[in-house]
């Protein structure tokens, strides 16, 4: 190991290598429930040569080598389950370009959301990305990574969907440029009208190669954002909401939400709608027609808006700092969600599903929903909350997430940045051939098996 | 939870979630955590000392000088306790990481600089291991200023005011601001004791109490009233930790005592046709919301423009000297390091001039300045700005 240690320092230096203890015990774990790996090393490198320089040695000496961002997936993809080198990518945080009538921005993989935000806010505001809902320190190449999503979600799909290059390392060490970047010195996309080579990268949870840089879309920042919250009690109904809310084609984000603190949120179904425009006329008209859309269900008393004024600052706010404010409701300092990407008819379900769960459990926990591709899917999350000093309880959570995401895979849905148990459940009910497929190809591209070990693994 | 070490406050260590909001600014421009900022591990970041701090108390990880080193290398700039997403909990951030470096003191597992700081400062009184005799030796040669014998305030330097030669400087120019304005101040020159701010960050809570029980003594039986400090770390210190030791005081920060003199037009600015900048100090800002009046001051000077650096106020990014960094210098003046971040930004907003009102802050952005080359850029208190608008106006 020490061998190892010294040619780590002479690629990254001194001050970018540390086997501490204290490093080591902080990277091998995440804020979720699972259960904590030691890492050999932790390296941060700044160059993409020297991550291949890593990758390099880590095939020589055969180590595993695990990819991670700020590690806030909570599911544990960034703890190494077999030891080996974690990578935290974080140094790796500049923006490289920004194209501005090709609304595109060129960064670096570790730059993190937040950053990328106050940029194009301070340089271009009059563009975006699509922010996650995640804390601000969460990095771009993780989140295409595992197909995250962002407040563009329900207008343009998974933030994947809007990559436009990549900057890959592959598990051989090759340096691989994906889509336009590989033809010339435009990265505006990152397949079409080529074959879309991303895909080998793209949701493979790191097991495929290490992105180090991602052209990313950017879309229009419209100078006003409003949003209204429809209130239904009736969980049956939201599939129709939804439907006629997307018909419009006009709306940023849908997001539908229950929980039961405080209590005034408690048997209520809310759908949070974002909505933008340039002028106050715009805007004006845009509610209106939100406000036509949902009549119906206001007429038989089925549902109706509520005063949105007290939250407005807090929800039209991005990212949304009180996601991670759920972490402290038991006063414990966590929460892990189990995320599927469902049909949106089956939303009745799966609210049902959360109540029945929490009950048997004896959980806290919440719900939000989010709409994808202007309602062709939605991510509905099932999240319960846990005391970190209390094991019976992180206990109960773990098995209620277990049974979530069966209960999502009976029901056809995708278990979204699957654990690496839940992965084996995922490829036990995927179609053989599928499997094959999928297994062979992380087998060319990484011969020696690691990157990310114990994930994508049937055994 | 079976604990093996105690800190007031473990009971509540477990409830970070270690999110990082705690590592930006409120817009999440850059990072704001200065150890984070030099460091880059987040073992260094306000989640990662929260969570190694739980691995500590459970015994997962033991008081060694990597650990050590991680809970002194926090500035106490405060960034994390305004920036967390859980209320009143945040509030207790700072004070978590101090009383674990209370405790690794007293456990003797400590950086060797800063058991060099606790030692110079037992032994001779100050971090400087310079005599006491010489304290007062700033104020000799052309200033005409008094040992308190009654003033209206005691005018108190501080050990940085006292024996450096950049903090010396800016006593001088305060004493000559408030005299000239008519402001009754005295000195207590060779008995003045440090005021125990840093001491405390540091976690040498016995020192620390023997430092505040002479200063109240010393103060009570000088008939001290009211109390100028130059330094903000002072001016924390007398104004939070004091009182609960029956140390009552007023307390004021010199910009206070000029902002109020402007605005009662007892005092008046010339010109000095300068673009300046003011860096807030952690312990003006933050930790005591003084932002609006060295600003004030600063507006006052004629034909100056002042410009803000991109992160200012509530969010201003610290230069690293605090929580006894300036004297271990645990986060370095390598590129990435807190002060030479600070004064790239500084420097981006094109000011010729950093004001600052800490002698602290001014030390670490002028070596800083001097790091990257900023020859032509001034480091300057806000009465030395003041002085030479002053002069200005005279020469004309």
């Amino acid at each position: 190991m020490g061998e190892i240690k010294e040619r780590l320092i002479s690629i990254v230096g001194a001050d970018a290598v540390s086997a501490e203890p204290e490093e080591l015990w902080f990277y091998a774990r995440d804020p979720g429930v699972l259960e904590a790996h030691f890492p050999d090393f932790v390296v941060a490198p700044r160059t993409t040569e020297e991550v291949q320089k890593i990758v390099q040695l880590a095939n020589e000496y055969k180590i595993p080598l695990v990819p991670m961002g700020n590690g806030m997936a909570l599911t544990g993809l960034v703890i190494p389950l077999r030891g080996g080198i974690v990578l935290d990518m974080k140094r790796m945080n500049r923006i490289l370009e920004v194209n501005e009538k090709g609304r595109y921005v060129v960064v670096e993989g570790g730059t993190s959301q937040g950053v990328l935000k106050a940029y194009l806010d301070d340089h271009y505001p009059h563009l975006r990305h699509s922010l996650p809902d995640a804390p601000p320190t969460t990095t771009i190449a993780a989140n295409v990574a595992l197909h995250g999503q962002g407040r563009l979600t329900q207008q343009y799909g998974f933030n994947s969907d809007m990559v436009t290059g990549l900057e890959v390392v592959l598990p051989t060490g090759e340096i691989c440029l994906i889509g336009s970047p590989s033809l010339g010195p435009y990265w505006f996309s990152k397949g079409p009208a080529l074959p879309d080579l991303s895909g080998l990268f793209l949701g493979w949870l790191g097991t495929t190669g290490i992105i180090t840089k991602v052209g990313l879309r950017l879309y229009p920042n419209k100078r006003i954002r409003d949003v209204e919250i429809f209130v239904t009690d009736r969980p049956e109904l939201i599939p129709d909401i939804l439907f006629d809310l997307t018909h419009l084609e006009m709306l940023e984000d849908i997001t539908v939400w229950f929980q039961p603190k405080p209590l005034m949120f408690l048997g209520n179904y809310h759908i949070t709608v974002f909505f933008t425009g340039d002028t106050e006329e715009e805007v004006t008209w845009k509610k209106r027609m939100i406000w036509d859309t949902l009549e119906t269900y206001m007429k038989t008393k089925d549902g109706g808006f509520m005063n949105v004024d007290p939250m407005k600052s807090q929800l039209i706010q991005m990212p949304q700092r009180g996601v991670a404010e759920f972490a402290d409701v038991p006063r414990g300092g966590g929460f892990e969600y189990s995320g599927p990407i469902v049909p949106i008819e089956h939303y009745p379900k799966y609210a049902a599903k959360v109540l029945e769960l929490a009950e048997k459990y004896d959980v806290l926990y919440a719900s939000a929903a989010r709409l994808i591709s202007g309602g062709h899917a939605m991510m509905f999350s099932i999240s319960f909350a846990f005391n970190r000093n209390d094991a019976g309880m992180m206990k109960r959570v773990k098995e209620a997430l277990e049974e979530a995401t069966n209960f999502a895979l009976e029901m056809g849905g995708i278990p979204w940045k699957p654990n690496f148990v839940e992965q084996k459940m995922i490829l036990k009910q995927m179609h053989p051939e599928t499997k094959k497929l999928l297994m062979a190809v992380k087998k060319l591209l990484d011969p020696n098996g690691i990157m990310n070990p114990g994930n994508w693994e049937e055994n | 939870m079976n604990y093996v070490k105690e800190i007031e406050h473990a009971d509540i260590v477990h409830r970070c979630f270690r999110c990082g909001y705690c590592k930006f600014p409120s817009d999440y421009v850059d990072f704001n955590c200065p150890a984070y900022q030099s460091f880059q591990w987040d073992t260094f970041a306000p989640g990662g000392r929260m969570w190694l701090t739980r691995a500590w108390l459970l015994g997962e990880i033991k008081s060694s000088a990597r650990f050590a080193q991680i809970m002194f290398s926090c500035a106490t700039c405060d960034n994390c306790k305004e920036q967390c997403v859980f209320p009143r909990f945040k509030d207790y951030l700072p004070d978590i990481f101090q009383e674990v470096r209370a405790q690794l003191v007293e456990e003797g597992v400590v950086p060797p600089l800063v058991r060099d700081y606790f030692k110079a400062l037992s032994l001779s009184g100050n971090p400087y291991r310079r005599p006491q005799e010489e304290r007062g030796d700033w104020a000799k040669g052309s200033i005409k200023i008094e040992t308190f014998n009654g003033q209206e305030y005691l005018f108190y330097i501080g050990c940085v005011g006292s024996f450096d030669e950049v903090g010396q400087r800016l006593a001088r120019s305060v004493a000559r601001v408030l005299t000239g304005a008519g402001v009754s101040i005295g000195i207590l020159g060779p008995e003045e004791t440090c005021d125990g701010n840093d001491v405390k960050a540091m976690g040498e809570m016995g020192l620390f109490q023997a430092l505040v029980e002479e200063n109240v003594r010393k103060f009570e039986k000088r008939g001290v009233k009211k109390i100028i400090t130059l330094d903000p770390h002072a001016y924390n210190a007398f104004k939070k930790d004091y009182p609960r030791q029956k140390g009552f005081f007023e307390v004021y920060h010199y910009v206070e005592i000029l902002a109020r003199l402007l605005k009662e037009n007892k005092l008046k600015l010339g010109e000095w046709p300068k673009k300046i900048t003011y860096h807030d100090p952690c312990y003006l800002g933050r930790h005591n919301g003084i932002y609006e009046a060295p600003r004030f001051i600063l507006k006052n000077i004629g034909k100056s423009e002042i410009v803000e650096m991109r992160r200012s106020g509530v969010n201003a990014f610290c230069c690293g000297g605090g929580g006894g960094n300036f004297f271990t210098d645990i986060l370095g003046s390598h590129e990435y390091s807190p002060a030479r971040v600070r004064i790239r930004e500084a420097r981006a907003t094109g000011a010729q001039v950093v004001a600052t009102a800490c002698p602290l802050c001014t030390k670490m952005l002028l070596e800083a300045a001097r790091a990257e080359g900023y020859e032509d850029m001034e480091i300057l208190g806000l009465t030395e700005i003041i002085e030479r608008a002053t002069f200005s106006r005279e020469k004309q």
